[in-house]
């Protein structure tokens, strides 16, 4: 049987079919368990108490008067969460982030946890815990920030990546550059360039399912922990570490998961919950209201890019050149980095240079969102793009054609591509009917190209072949786009089997080896490479069992469509999987099959989205009217999945280019928490998003699979800037255009113009 | 002896080069030879380097092989939402 990890040119039966999805009567009919939904006998209640302040050292906590209040079982703070983390320092900011140790970093930073018999006696003992704190100086704002007379959040914070390595600290954490070679040799080359800053503002995954666990320790170090997450395995190996326990000893197990979006990769309050549990002895449930995910969760960074772009007459790029100023939150991250690596990645260019700059400030804990990094350095360079385009009097389709990067290109951010989707997303583009379809009164036509490296890593799956012959895929990977029925139609057409024979599970940590995250547009390439090896181990031991069962060596089995078949001479009619698993007692017990990979290889992903836009010049509200996104999914697995995460990326990328923002006032805290104030789009605002999957195998996955979940939020930002910005003639540099920066870009329009 | 290109917060712990060349003929082989021959890299390789080869990302896999006229650049490693 072939273990080989890279692409054949096989036929499919059950690969790009769409079954009806696996969730879905659960879901829509309330049976899903979510990770509020789970309770244990006995079950505390906690809540957690949150500084008030974006920065103030804390002087002293006196928890005493909470800790008499009848009901009240514990109550927890920095003390209870020694550092264990070895010198593991992004673990040390995750532990600093659940719980303020020496100071409160952001408004909603977490500095105590109580867990009570019930909420209203939780809520009490809250009032009761008596912080004392120096509050000091702020800065929100990621250019305020990387002022030399800034507030330095952290005294012992000198910049890393740069030589000399500052002897003063400040809030900038790292540089990193990218780029080959020599920009102002390209610059030189150029008929014309542009150059502006564009900012955007720190958004939210906005996932509808707020974090919620629940977590028991038992006073024999054992532990449990349910919880809403994209990635179990992790969450146990950092709760471990962090609580001090044996890993084998905490079993945590994953809910269904109300979206997550990158936002659920990360611990929040995990570690408190088991802290509070393991204090009380009984077990203790903590969820985040809204607010709290708003104030205290990981949203993405606010970011301020210089950019300038040279280009010839002709069309050719001669140079590209950013400075990416990315915000982190309190703590150093490398949001900045992946700005830098993506934001010319689409093109071939003879000169670039990028240079990403990670900047603290007080806010909270920035984190990924899908595609992290990518959505803000592609409104910069896909803006500029087609500003120079019209420059040169040129479509601004045929130029990105013209310079997109293509197999043997060296990529901006080094090496160099195979064969890569980005020149056929646009062709597509250019011939699609949306391109061409007339514009109404008001109305403007913008395109934008984006790119995301998907990722594969450790993967681990189990398949189990049921006496009946259906079929068990114990998987442990979260599924938070469609990844059951994805995996199930990769194991039946493996197996040769229908569709509805197999049913896909979430194993717990108990279950499975370790498995990476549900993120990086992993869950599907790695998972899917990890079952259908798997069923290839399964298909040799069935094949072993019907040599026992026709007494015929090993070497006369074939396996085709589900059957073991035996060649030569005889008449031995075909054994199906149940007439082989029924006998499976006789022959040598349970049959299974089991596999654990890297799943490297996952192949880089492009998308071309075009987008129609009218604006309301009276109120400078922008109404979608078309979107159309093309992406290349290397074999669409589910076409409707697939469809949905194309659509469910745009959206996002909608409702951050138009709406979504995080507004802080001038005291640091947070004004908008609530989705009343912070507004994701609804269906009522969108039109239905046009889809077109295109199909270039990854060579380095056996049914040829890319990672398709985070690309296409990368160009929404870009396509409806740039289609704002031809509705009206000015160009938009602030995402979110809301109705209010849109009039001010009108207005000093007509003020220049006048 | 392949040459190793580096990204640039990864240049100031080898003296600011942007490539260096090294022969290994695995992953595990490079992050030895890195490691020995520039001690500052440790915490880099501790806290986990991509390496592609030939255009292919690697994140864990140190038995891959490294062949001599490959096109090698270590990367910060991806992660993602």
């Amino acid at each position: 049987m072939n273990k080989e990890t890279t692409f054949t040119q096989r036929t499919f039966k059950s690969v790009g079919t769409r079954p009806v999805r696996p969730d879905g009567i659960d879901k829509v009919t309330g049976r899903a368990r979510y990770g509020a939904d789970y309770d244990m006998p006995g079950q505390l209640v906690g809540l957690i108490l949150r500084s008030p302040h974006p920065h103030a050292t804390i002087k002293k906590i006196d928890t005493s008067a909470a800790e008499k209040l009848p009901g009240v079982k514990a109550v927890v703070t920095a003390k209870d969460l020694p550092d264990l983390t070895d010198g593991d320092e992004d673990l040390k900011n995750i532990l600093e982030n659940c719980m303020a140790r020496k100071k409160a970093y952001y408004d909603g930073h977490a500095v105590a946890a109580v867990a009570a018999v019930d909420a209203n006696t939780a809520k009490a003992a809250l009032k009761l815990i008596a912080v004392e704190y120096k509050i000091h100086k702020h800065v929100t704002d990621v250019d305020k920030a990387v002022d030399p007379k800034a507030p330095v959040l952290h005294k012992d914070c000198f910049t890393t990546g740069v030589k000399p390595t500052p002897t003063k600290a400040s809030n900038i954490a790292a540089v990193s550059e990218f780029g080959h070679g020599k920009v102002n040799q390209g610059f030189k080359q150029a008929d014309f360039i542009v150059e502006r800053n564009f900012r955007t503002e720190q958004t939210h995954q906005g996932y509808i399912e707020p974090h919620a666990c629940v977590a028991s320790v038992s006073p024999d170090g054992t532990g449990e922990l349910w919880v809403c997450t994209q990635g179990h395995f992790v969450f146990r190996q950092q709760c471990a570490q962090l609580l001090g326990m044996d890993m084998a000893k905490l079993r945590v197990t994953s809910s269904e998961i109300g979206g997550g979006f990158g936002g659920k990769t990360h611990l929040w309050l995990e570690p408190v919950a088991l802290a509070l549990s393991r204090k009380a002895n009984l077990p203790v449930k903590l969820t985040m209201t809204r607010e709290d995910v708003f104030r205290a969760s990981g949203p993405t960074s606010a970011t301020s890019i210089d950019i300038k772009i040279g280009i010839k007459e002709d069309g050719t790029i001669t140079a590209g050149e950013a400075t990416l100023r990315y915000t982190s939150g309190p703590w150093a991250g490398s949001w900045a980095m992946l700005g830098a690596m993506t934001a010319f990645a689409c093109y071939d260019m003879e000169h670039v240079k990028t240079t990403g700059i990670e900047v603290l400030v007080n806010r909270p804990k920035t984190t990924a969102y899908r595609a992290p990094s990518a959505p803000m350095a592609a409104f910069a360079v896909e803006s500029v793009i087609d500003e120079l385009a019209a420059k040169i009097e040129k479509d601004p389709v045929q130029v990105r054609i013209q310079n997109a990067a293509k197999e043997g290109t060296q990529s901006s951010y080094g090496p160099t591509y195979g064969p890569i989707g980005i020149g056929p997303t646009l062709e597509a583009a250019a011939s699609h009917p949306h391109m061409s379809a007339p514009l109404g009164k008001n109305q403007g036509r913008g395109m934008a190209c984006g790119f995301w490296f998907n990722f594969g890593g450790q993967s681990c799956t189990h398949i189990n072949i049921d006496v009946d012959g259906t079929v068990t895929l114990t998987v442990g990977t979260i599924d938070v786009g469609g990844a059951r029925a994805s995996l199930s139609l990769v194991v039946a057409e493996e197996l040769g089997i229908s569709y509805e024979q197999v049913k896909t599970v979430i194993g717990d940590t108990g279950n499975l080896g370790y498995n990476e995250m549900t993120d990086g547009s992993r869950g599907t390439f790695a998972s899917s490479m990890s079952a259908i090896m798997s069923a290839r181990n399964a298909i040799d031991e069935m094949k072993q069992r019907a040599a026992m069962m026709w007494d015929i060596p090993l070497e006369k089995i074939t396996w085709e469509d589900g059957h073991a078949h035996a060649t030569g001479k005889g008449n031995h009619a075909p054994l199906s999987i149940a007439e082989i698993a029924a006998k499976a007692g006789k022959t040598g017990g349970p049959i299974a099959g089991h596999a654990e990979l890297n799943a490297d290889g996952a192949g880089v992903s492009f998308a071309t989205h075009i987008c129609d836009v009218e604006v309301d010049p009276e109120t400078g509200y922008t109404r979608i009217v078309r979107y159309t996104v093309i992406q290349d999914a290397g074999k669409a697995v589910h076409p409707t999945y697939v469809e949905g995460q194309f659509q469910g990326g745009a959206t996002q990328g909608i409702g951050w280019a138009l709406n979504e923002e995080y507004v802080y006032g001038d005291d640091g805290r947070l004004q908008n928490a609530g989705f009343l104030d912070y507004r994701i789009p609804v269906c009522s605002d969108l039109p239905m998003i046009d889809t077109q999957i295109l199909e270039i195998p990854n060579p380095n996955h056996p049914y040829g699979i890319r990672g398709v979940g985070e690309t296409s939020i990368v160009p929404p930002l870009a396509a409806i800037g740039n289609a704002v910005s031809n509705a009206f003639g000015v160009r938009m540099t602030h995402v979110p255009m809301s109705p209010t920066r849109i009039l001010d870009a009108l207005e000093k329009a007509e003020v220049t113009t006048a | 002896m392949p040459t190793i290109h580096l990204w640039g917060a990864l240049r100031p712990a080898v003296g600011g080069a942007e490539s260096i060349e090294l022969n290994a003929s695995t992953i595990r082989e490079l992050f030895q030879l890195l490691e020995e021959q520039h001690p500052k890299t440790h915490t880099f390789i501790e806290d986990g380097i991509a390496v592609s080869v030939d255009g292919t990302i690697y994140q864990d896999n140190w038995s891959q092989p490294l062949p001599p006229d490959s096109e090698i650049y270590l990367l910060p490693r991806i992660a993602g939402g």
